[in-house]
């Protein structure tokens, strides 16, 4: 989230799209009602189910899954077209004056630079024209044709209120409606808020999903101000925490980028991921890349990463290609693989094609599963009942199973998605056998090192120089490694203009990542989480929570990263012309002539005032990007639909039906269906009940969804002569399922250009293990395609057929 | 707060007064806002799990189908779901969580025919004692809202005991603690009422013109208490009778039967008993020397 | 069947079948009373402990009560056809204050069972059925989960039946027991004396003492 939990509490509207906040986080929930109880928010849903948050709302709106661009880029133009503008914030916090290159274009579906071999942008004509003072170039008239605003002006006239029914199914009122509300926050004395989930990234045009969302909330200057923000909600109670660690092939932790082969050197890495600043007094904070990789590498290497070595970057593997778990898995189905360590993952239920998981795990010499329960991944060898078929003897797979430990049976961190770090403590050990995670890693770490130190092996360096210094070498705590976390003086840490003055002494913990230099005297674990665990003590650990401004703030309730920071971009709260807040009513931070003073920690470097750059401090131009010249798969969002689509064309754009740049290997296209045989779009979804795979092995949780089943609408039952209760299969080139159906009046068939739409639901959580009635993974129907950006697969939009069995 | 619960005002199938030394006591209020649920069913896990009940696992059609779940001896909270289609076209999606409301006036305890096995306290909370239960079911007959439920395990009535154990010493009942989404929320009837009053005026505010508390004045009022959105319709809510009070059948069968027939059957010995004094018997040997003057002859 | 033998001065009445099953049904019938009658009010709740406590009351009662009914359908075969209502039953009925009084003289020949008992004999074929389909639904209605308007009319229903049962019971018992000396031994004994034949059922007495002619 860019704001958090508390903050909801402030917003005027709440739109829940792409996720389904009631069900999924009925806590947090808790904000969105005080927020139309106390200042009457209006909640507004758009889903093409009719979830929970849609029953508790003020309005709902469906829509065809994986149509959520051309119904927001329907609300952009919308926006623009009834003037509906928060033009004040747009014009100092944006990009909207910014000059375009002559040779950007886009054109019939695809941007310029496209190579349909590689299916990737070289994203060279995206850039801004520069001046010859090599900044950005700007027209603050807003004329230019080239100009942001104009060219996104026109790219979004395509998506009238007409569109956007035919594309989305959505009645052009509902549409209007929601447009209406959407447009009645583009103002200072209202704010909107939007709480998305699953609902937006599972797609794959995910990442351009929130991209637009983005924008709107731009457009209406709800970006930075209490109430408002691109709100994330994360389904795991440290899923966040994990994201943040980045143990990606992509990226390195605190979202560093990882060094690819095309930095063999660290100059050459330090040169490629520095940005260079598109305007005079933007902070671009960005350039301090050098600094956050150097104190990486300390931490990891300790003494043995040098000035002279390169601070040991030549012993970090330089990514070659795709590594993201689509990928894993399409190597491991080739064969290119020899074992797997698989730790609190369940892939053989979680990635799309049961099937292909399944025949590729069966190709591994051996698998690791380290978990605290037998999961259907460590069960993969062996056929279980109906629901699962597998012939040990096509397996040549050794699995081992390590029990771990839960995290009711652990120390450490939680982030949750208001990027707040808490800590939490183990209730028990682990029972029997079960070791805890950290235990397990520091037991194969000490042996790997003992047996490369006694045989030698291929480049042991990296392997043999960790840095170790643990108490317990084959168990590190949790109070250790946030400490290596947070980073630390290794040597002291002089004052720049006066050398004699020692800032730091050696050995001390860091308060903050502003402390972090390149040249090997701080170590880093994670420079975004850096200030956690200061001199002072653990502040995750913090459990004060007052709020004297009731802004929601809470500073001393464990420790948001980054800086403690609780509202990103907080200056973007600030009416640049008075220094004063949009709306009184809702403070964050202001000026006070000599230092920034209010209810949250500034987002900015330092004590400079308000004639400092622009708020938005991680990009180069110091605004917020309505227009991004970074993103992969094209700087505006454009409408493409699901690779499996019901209606078969892209309205926009015939000729380029989805996003150009999901990658496609080829065996898993010649998978994919048509609607002639498969003629319903399906989606999958959570429920209440159960947390993913796990809860099927709880007793209560069984009880209270105890069997596998998926939803129809009324209008579908009718049409296929389904009655609630009677046995389904639901097919897909890729496979099939077998349950009962739920008929229901919460799903409705939508009118796309005068196609009828059937939408059916599938909930995800059964499999054959645990001690809910046994199901069939719903993973043996989706496709194996992604998000061009983060290889999320497209769980939520593909095509199925339903018959009676 | 802490609440005294000790005090038992009513119980079941007695012919004396209960105590009454004592002064009086808050009565307490559990407020669900049926407007604020969303479905998720943690009441009804906290319920099974502070009791220490488990249900076997089902065979469900879906999750929000009647099918899936009832009040049973091992489950004394479901939610109940329905589905309506609205006058103006929309779909509504009703969740509200069924179990006891704790009656001023208890049907199940007028119904109970075995003394003390249905108590009521000071505080409002009806209670069972299934050491006194004998498995009659005349308190599921007696129940305005089909709540008790006799168990296949030992043939006694279960049902919501309003946490009466965590109230005795100062803790809020399981599903109020757990409720993520504060529809549930707890303390003195009074403030309950008050609390409902404000949400109802928001609720109209907002465009439900019918949003009322539920409340029934049939039953004396109750101590679980909802506020609906549509209060003008409790029976959308999955059969909520909308003016429920104890039935007149019960009233008549375990109610005014009761005085009306005993004395009834008192009167009859006691007649007997009169006739016998005063008339005396027919004596065997009697009827040998009465006239037969007539025997023999044909009627 | 019965027979007289010429000259005894004893009539045969009922025979070794018939007296056992009516004191099945007697003895069923009182321990569906006891239990009953704890079950229906608490001031009678003290009876329960003498079959050992409220759940052996709740669990015993319906069986004794299936036991009744059971033990009464032979009986309702048996004597069904004595018990329908004569022209003599209804000028007998007129003289009923007097039989009440004990000063009937010259009543109306009645046969096997005068109209009191008839009437009894009705009302307990009536009660029981009642009982037995109201007994039934209290009795399985929390397996089967029947409409609750059909337990509530149910219970109301075992009660109003059981309390016209009742009372039959208290005016059947006081008239065998205590009021019509000699009637007792019909039940315990098989047979009456000549001369209760000739006062109370002498139209019966007619036609057994005739047959064995």
């Amino acid at each position: 989230m860019t704001n958090h939990w508390n903050d909801i509490k402030h917003a005027d509207l709440v739109l829940i799209m792409g996720g389904n906040a009631a069900a999924a986080h009925p806590c947090g929930f808790k904000y969105v009602t005080e927020a139309m109880e106390a200042r009457k928010a209006k909640l507004v849903v758009v889903d093409p189910r009719f979830t929970q948050s849609a029953a508790v709302a003020d309005f709902y709106a469906p829509i065809r899954p994986g149509t959520d661009i051309a119904f927001l880029g329907g609300v952009i133009n919308w926006m623009i077209a009834n003037d509906k503008i928060h033009w004040d914030y747009v014009k100092a916090y944006t990009n909207a004056a910014y000059v375009l290159r002559e040779d950007f274009e886009f054109k019939d579906g695809l941007f310029s630079g496209y190579d349909a071999d590689k299916r990737q942008y070289d994203r060279a004509t995206w850039k801004y024209e520069l001046g010859k003072d090599g900044f950005a170039v700007l027209d603050e008239t807003l004329e230019h044709p080239r100009c942001v605003w104009q060219m996104m002006k026109k790219h979004y006239a395509r998506y009238t209120p007409e569109m956007v029914q035919k594309i989305c199914g959505t009645p052009k009122a509902s549409f209007l409606k929601v447009a209406e509300l959407i447009g009645g926050t583009a103002n200072a004395s209202k704010v909107m808020t939007i709480m998305y989930a699953l609902g937006w990234t599972q797609h794959s045009h995910g990442s351009q999903n929130i991209r637009t969302m983005a924008i709107i909330q731009l457009l209406a200057g709800n970006i930075g101000r209490p109430g408002g923000g691109v709100n994330a909600l994360r389904g795991h109670t440290n899923v966040q925490g994990a994201t943040d660690m980045c143990p990606f092939g992509a990226d390195l932790p605190g979202y560093i980028k990882a060094p690819f082969e095309a930095n063999p050197t660290l100059a050459s890495y330090i040169e490629k991921n520095t940005p260079k600043a598109l305007r005079p007094n933007s902070v671009n904070y960005k350039s301090n890349t050098s600094k956050w990789i150097v104190s990486l590498l300390k931490a990891w290497y300790g003494d043995a990463a040098t000035k002279d070595n390169d601070f040991a970057y030549d012993w970090l593997p330089k990514t070659a290609g795709a590594w993201d778990s689509v990928a894993i898995f399409e190597r491991m189905s080739q064969g290119k693989m020899t074992g797997m360590i698989s730790q609190g993952y369940n892939p053989l239920f979680f990635l799309p094609n049961v099937k292909k998981s399944a025949a590729a795990l069966a190709k591994l010499k051996f698998l690791v599963v380290i978990d605290p329960m037998k999961t259907e991944t460590s069960e993969f060898w062996r056929g279980h009942g109906d629901v699962y078929k597998m012939d040990p003897a096509q397996v040549q797979t050794e699995v081992f199973r390590l029990p771990a430990s839960l995290f009711a049976e652990d120390d450490g961190t939680f982030t949750n998605s208001g990027r707040v770090i808490t800590w939490h403590y183990a209730g028990q050990q682990p029972p029997g056998e079960g070791k805890n995670d950290r235990e397990i890693l520091g037991i194969l770490y000490s042996r790997l090192r003992e047996l490369y130190r006694a045989e030698g092996g291929k480049f042991p360096e990296p392997i043999l120089n960790l840095t170790w210094g643990y108490a317990n070498s084959t168990y590190p705590t949790a109070e250790e490694l946030l400490q290596e976390i947070n980073g630390k003086a290794v040597t002291d840490l002089v004052d720049p203009k006066d050398p004699k003055t020692v800032l730091v002494k050696a050995g001390t913990r860091l308060t903050g990542f502003g402390q972090l230099r390149d040249d090997g005297s701080t170590a880093c674990g994670n420079w975004i989480y850096s200030g956690v665990f200061p001199p002072s003590g653990n502040l995750s650990q913090r459990t004060d929570p007052s709020d004297p401004s009731g802004m929601g703030n809470t500073l001393n309730w464990g420790f948001a990263w980054p800086a403690n920071r609780r509202v990103l971009y907080n200056r973007a709260n600030l009416d640049p012309k008075t220094g004063k807040p949009w709306d009184p009513s809702r403070p964050l931070v202001s000026w006070n002539g000599k230092a920034w003073v209010g209810n949250d920690v500034v987002d900015y470097p330092g004590n400079v005032g308000p004639e400092a750059g622009g708020p938005f401090i991680m990009t180069e131009e110091g605004v917020a990007r309505l227009f991004s010249p970074d993103m992969p798969d094209g700087p505006l969002p454009e409408h493409y639909e699901p690779f499996e689509t019901p209606v078969g064309t892209n309205l926009l754009h015939d000729k380029v039906v989805s996003n150009p740049s999901a990658r496609l290997y080829a065996k898993d296209k010649e998978l994919f269906g048509k609607p002639d045989e498969y003629p319903y779009a399906a989606t999958t979804y959570r429920l209440p009940e159960h947390y993913h795979a796990w809860t099927k092995n709880a007793r209560a949780n069984a009880i209270l969804a105890p069997r596998q089943y998926v939803e129809v609408g009324e209008d579908l039952a009718k049409e296929k002569g389904f009655r609630n209760g009677d046995k389904v299969r639901v097919s897909s080139p890729r496979g099939h399922i077998e349950c009962v159906v739920s008929v229901t009046k919460r799903f409705k068939a939508l009118d796309c250009d005068g196609k009828k739409v059937h939408t059916v639901g599938i909930p995800i959580h059964w499999g054959f293990m645990g001690v809910a009635k046994p199901g069939f993974m719903i993973n043996l129907l989706t496709p194996v395609v992604a998000d061009a950006v983060s290889q999320t697969p497209e769980y939520k939009a593909f095509l199925v057929n339903v018959e009676k069995v | 707060m802490s609440i005294q619960s000790v005090a038992i005002v009513r119980k079941s199938s007695t012919t004396t007064p209960p105590p009454q030394a004592r002064g009086a006591v808050e009565p307490v209020g559990k407020l669900i806002d049926v407007t604020k649920c969303i479905g998720c069913k943690a009441c009804t896990a906290a319920c099974f799990e502070w009791n220490d009940l488990r249900e076997e696992i089902g065979n469900g059609v879906g999750n929000y189908d009647e099918s899936v779940v009832d009040l049973s001896d091992q489950m004394w909270s479901v939610m109940r779901f329905a589905e309506i289609d609205t006058p103006d076209g929309r779909v509504e999606w009703l969740m509200r969580k069924d179990s006891c409301l704790h009656c001023a006036d208890p049907g199940c305890i007028k119904a109970c025919p075995s003394p003390g096995a249905i108590v009521q306290y000071a505080n409002g909370i009806v209670d069972f004692n299934q050491a006194n239960c004998i498995g009659c079911g005349y308190c599921v007959a007696g129940c305005p809202f089909n709540i008790p439920r006799i168990s296949k395990k030992d043939n006694k009535a279960y049902k919501c005991t309003m946490c009466s154990d965590r109230l005795q010493v100062g803790l809020e009942p399981v599903c109020v603690k757990t409720c993520p989404s504060g529809a549930i929320t707890f303390g003195t009837k009074k403030e309950m009422v008050a609390k409902a009053e404000k949400r109802v005026h928001a609720l109209q505010e907002r465009g439900f013109q019918n949003a009322a508390l539920y409340d029934p004045k049939g039953v004396g009022g109750t101590h679980v208490m909802y506020v609906l959105g549509h209060g003008d319709q409790p029976e959308l809510y999955n059969g909520l009778p909308k003016d429920p009070s104890i039935s007149p059948w019960v009233g008549l069968w375990r109610g005014v039967t009761k005085p009306l027939l005993s004395i009834g059957l008192g009167l009859g010995v006691l007649t007997m008993f009169f006739h016998y004094v005063t008339r005396g018997p027919q004596d065997e040997d009697a009827a040998d020397h009465a006239d037969h003057a007539h025997e023999g002859e044909a009627k | 069947m019965s027979t007289v033998m010429k000259g005894a001065s004893f009539v045969p009445r009922y025979n070794a079948v018939e007296r056992s099953t009516h004191w099945t049904l007697a003895l069923s019938f009182v321990v569906a009373t006891i239990s009953g009658l704890a079950l229906f009010h608490p001031a009678f709740w003290f009876l329960s402990g003498l079959l050992g406590g409220g759940v052996w009351s709740k669990t015993l009662h319906p069986w004794a009560g299936l036991v009744m009914f059971i033990a009464f359908v032979p009986m309702a075969l048996w004597y069904w056809r004595d018990n329908l209502i004569r022209s003599y039953d209804i000028a007998w009925m007129k003289r009923l204050p007097e039989v009440l009084m004990n000063t009937g003289k010259d009543l109306p020949q009645i046969d096997k069972y005068n109209a009191g008992q008839k009437m009894l004999f009705w009302s307990i074929i009536g009660s029981l059925v009642v009982l037995l389909v109201s007994g039934f639904v209290l009795w399985f209605d929390t397996d089967y989960k029947l409409p609750v308007l059909a337990v509530r009319l149910s219970g109301a229903a075992h009660v109003a039946a059981a309390f016209v049962l009742f009372m039959g019971m208290i005016v059947h018992i006081y008239s065998a027991v205590f009021w019509i000396r000699g009637s007792m031994r019909a039940m315990v004994r098989g047979e009456v004396k000549v001369g209760w034949a000739k006062h109370h059922h002498p139209l019966w007495y007619k036609r057994v003492a005739g047959k064995s002619k």
